[in-house]
């Protein structure tokens, strides 16, 4: 059911009557500030007001009014999915969950005052607060390359108009030119995953422009599902993908996005099209919040509460925490850890013990589809392992379609878990 | 409710499924024009794999007659109660089928064939609400596992692992739908999942984790997530 407001309101009358008094005392009810609406923050932000039915104030700042998904998002450079297919709005998190959305810039947290200041002056009191704010890059990460170069080599890193102009940029290139990917270091954001997007580049150039050619230049010496990939690459791109990994200076690349070149290993390439993906941190106001060591910012695993403060917690790409991957999955699988603990700490809800998950989808070709997954649980350290599995190499055609259906399907799961 | 009453008809459509055994002789008035199994082709008549949840006239590479693929188009799936139609009297579901059968009358050999089939056909219509479950494990089941009382509350923020995926209001493109499941069929797939008696990765590994408890629990949720 969806609850439409006047039913809401009515429920959070009722339960309110029977609250346990809340452990955060004062006038007023608990109030939760989320900074970030993706995967992590806009799933945090649902869990904490519906379960609460009414009786933590949630803010959810956010500088986007459409978000579009990282994940799916190579899909549509692909030709599969039209960008409006991935945009989603915070209208029912709004309107059917109460949930007090913002649409400016996070630019400051004071962690003694417990005030976040926003871009546009205002300042938001909370009682706890839930940093998913994604990931910023690393300053010179790529040689001769930054932000203000990202309209001629685009990073394409953060799902719209970045995406769109990359798909724009390789539909443009001339019969036989060359595309070349800046592949990043590890820990990467991951979707929107650069093998997957090296596939979905070669399935569109494959179809427009058969003779070009695709350069991915990679600091690692291997990456995920590589054998998957590779195979892939293969049997629907014989001879396109010519994929340089560490060993072959893959990581020793600089770049002119004025002249349009790439040079990987002394050796320059002119290039039509290059999509720039440097190293990446965590998004910056987690840096701004003091709750970052290094790039990242450490938590603990029970309940994603940073290890710099308790009264903060970060999740998805942003936060260090063991073994899950920066994927969307991972941030909503986290996201809902995170809403139990908060709601447990405002209100003196039961409190369960953590579980995460996570699965990924890749689409190689059409109906080609793979998918990597693990469980993972709490420990004193950090969020570990504990089982997962891989699609395998030549897996039955059937198989493979079935996969990427299931990843229609989950993209469908995933979307209405985050935004109602 | 119209889901419960759906779920309902399921379950008594699972308790008519036939004796797999038996079926398997009773395919041999089958195998003059179609193959099943590992390695089967397309012959005079289609190759039936994965035929539970399959349209009618879909499968590539055979050339069905016109009226097979209207029936097709027009929404004919192959699920227990349309195949038993089917083979009772195949010219009443497609008039001008190329399948030069005259039917089989005796409803418990249907039964029984439809089960033998049903072995080869798996996820993702490997599921109680969809179809009759091939693998005839369910009932090994202890029943001190099936006696469990689930707490809904426990199971509402299990629950949250199982929505990433499955939609918490149903639908079920890709995925299925697993709410408003009777808590018994529940208990059954997940512990089939566990015991890795059914083939899903994904699922093997999400409930290879959940205790008995757990999955008690999910499944009290889920009977009713309102």
């Amino acid at each position: 059911m969806k609850l439409n407001r006047r039913v809401f309101i009515g429920a959070a009358g009722a339960a309110a009557a029977s609250l346990q008094a809340p452990a955060v005392l004062g006038a007023g009810k608990p109030r939760v500030v989320v900074i970030g609406g993706g995967a992590g923050g806009a799933t945090a932000a649902r869990y904490i007001a519906k379960d609460s039915k009414g009786a933590i104030d949630v803010t959810l700042v956010e500088p986007s009014r459409t978000y579009y998904t990282c994940f799916f998002s190579n899909l549509y450079i692909g030709g599969f999915q039209e960008l409006s297919d991935i945009g989603h709005s915070y209208g029912t998190l709004a309107a059917n969950y109460g949930i007090n959305v913002v649409h400016d810039w996070a630019v400051g947290v004071d962690r003694d005052t417990k005030l976040v200041s926003l871009a546009g002056g205002a300042k938001l009191p909370y009682d706890k607060l839930v940093l998913s704010p994604g990931i910023d890059f690393v300053d010179g990460a790529v040689e001769g390359w930054d932000l203000s170069a990202q309209n001629k080599m685009p990073h394409a890193y953060k799902a719209g108009s970045q995406t769109e102009l990359l798909k724009a940029q390789i539909n443009a290139m001339p019969e036989g030119g060359s595309f070349c990917m800046v592949a990043p270091p590890n820990p990467y954001r991951c979707p929107p995953g650069p093998y997957e997007r090296v596939s979905m580049v070669a399935h569109v150039l494959k179809s427009v422009n058969p003779t070009a050619k695709i350069i991915v230049a990679d600091p690692k010496p291997k990456f995920s599902k590589m054998g998957l990939f590779q195979e892939g690459w293969g049997n629907h791109y014989e001879g396109m993908v010519d994929w340089i990994g560490e060993d072959f200076g893959g990581g020793n690349v600089s770049v002119n996005p004025d002249a349009m070149t790439v040079t990987i290993d002394g050796e320059e390439t002119k290039v039509d099209a290059c999509n720039v993906i440097p190293a990446m941190k965590a998004g910056r106001i987690a840096e701004m919040a003091g709750v970052t060591d290094g790039n990242w910012a450490p938590v603990n695993a029970a309940d994603m509460s940073s290890k710099a403060d308790p009264d903060i917690y970060v999740l998805g790409d942003a936060s260090q925490q063991g073994d899950m991957p920066k994927s969307g999955f991972s941030a909503n699988s986290q996201a809902k850890v995170c809403a139990n603990a908060v709601r447990g700490a405002l209100t003196g809800s039961k409190v369960f013990p953590a579980k995460f998950s996570n699965t990924c989808w890749s689409l190689i070709s059409t109906d080609d589809g793979v998918k990597v997954g693990a469980t993972y649980e709490a420990t004193a350290e950090k969020i570990a392992k504990v089982d997962g599995f891989i699609s395998q190499t030549g897996e039955t055609a059937e198989l493979r379609k079935a996969t990427y259906e299931e990843s229609v399907g989950w993209y469908a799961g995933i979307t209405s878990d985050m935004f109602g | 409710m119209l889901a419960a009453a759906g779920c309902a008809a399921m379950a008594q459509a699972a308790e008519e499924l036939g004796d797999a055994e038996a079926g398997k002789k009773v395919f041999n008035e089958c195998k003059g024009c179609h193959q099943v199994g590992p390695g089967a082709e397309n012959r005079v008549g289609p190759h039936l794999n994965g035929l539970f949840g399959r349209v009618a006239g879909s499968l590539e590479g055979f050339r069905y007659s016109k009226s097979f693929r209207r029936a097709g188009n027009s929404g004919l799936e192959w699920h227990a109660d349309s195949l038993s139609d089917f083979l009772k009297n195949p010219r009443s579901v497609a008039s001008g089928t190329r399948m030069s059968y005259r039917g089989l009358k005796d409803e418990t050999k249907r039964a029984d064939l439809i089960a033998y089939l049903r072995l080869f056909s798996d996820s993702p219509s490997d599921i109680p609400e969809a179809d009759p479950t091939a693998i005839g494990t369910d009932h090994g089941l202890d029943p001190g596992i099936l006696a469990l009382q689930g707490d809904p509350e426990y199971g509402a923020y299990l629950s949250s692992e199982c929505t990433t995926c499955h939609q918490a209001e149903g639908g079920d493109e890709g995925i299925p739908s697993i709410v408003y499941w009777p808590e018994e069929d529940f208990v059954v797939a997940l512990h089939a999942y566990k015991n890795k008696q059914r083939n899903h990765p994904v699922m093997q590994m999400i409930a290879g984790r959940l205790s008995n408890e757990e999955i008690a629990a999910l499944a009290a949720y889920f009977e009713d997530p309102e």
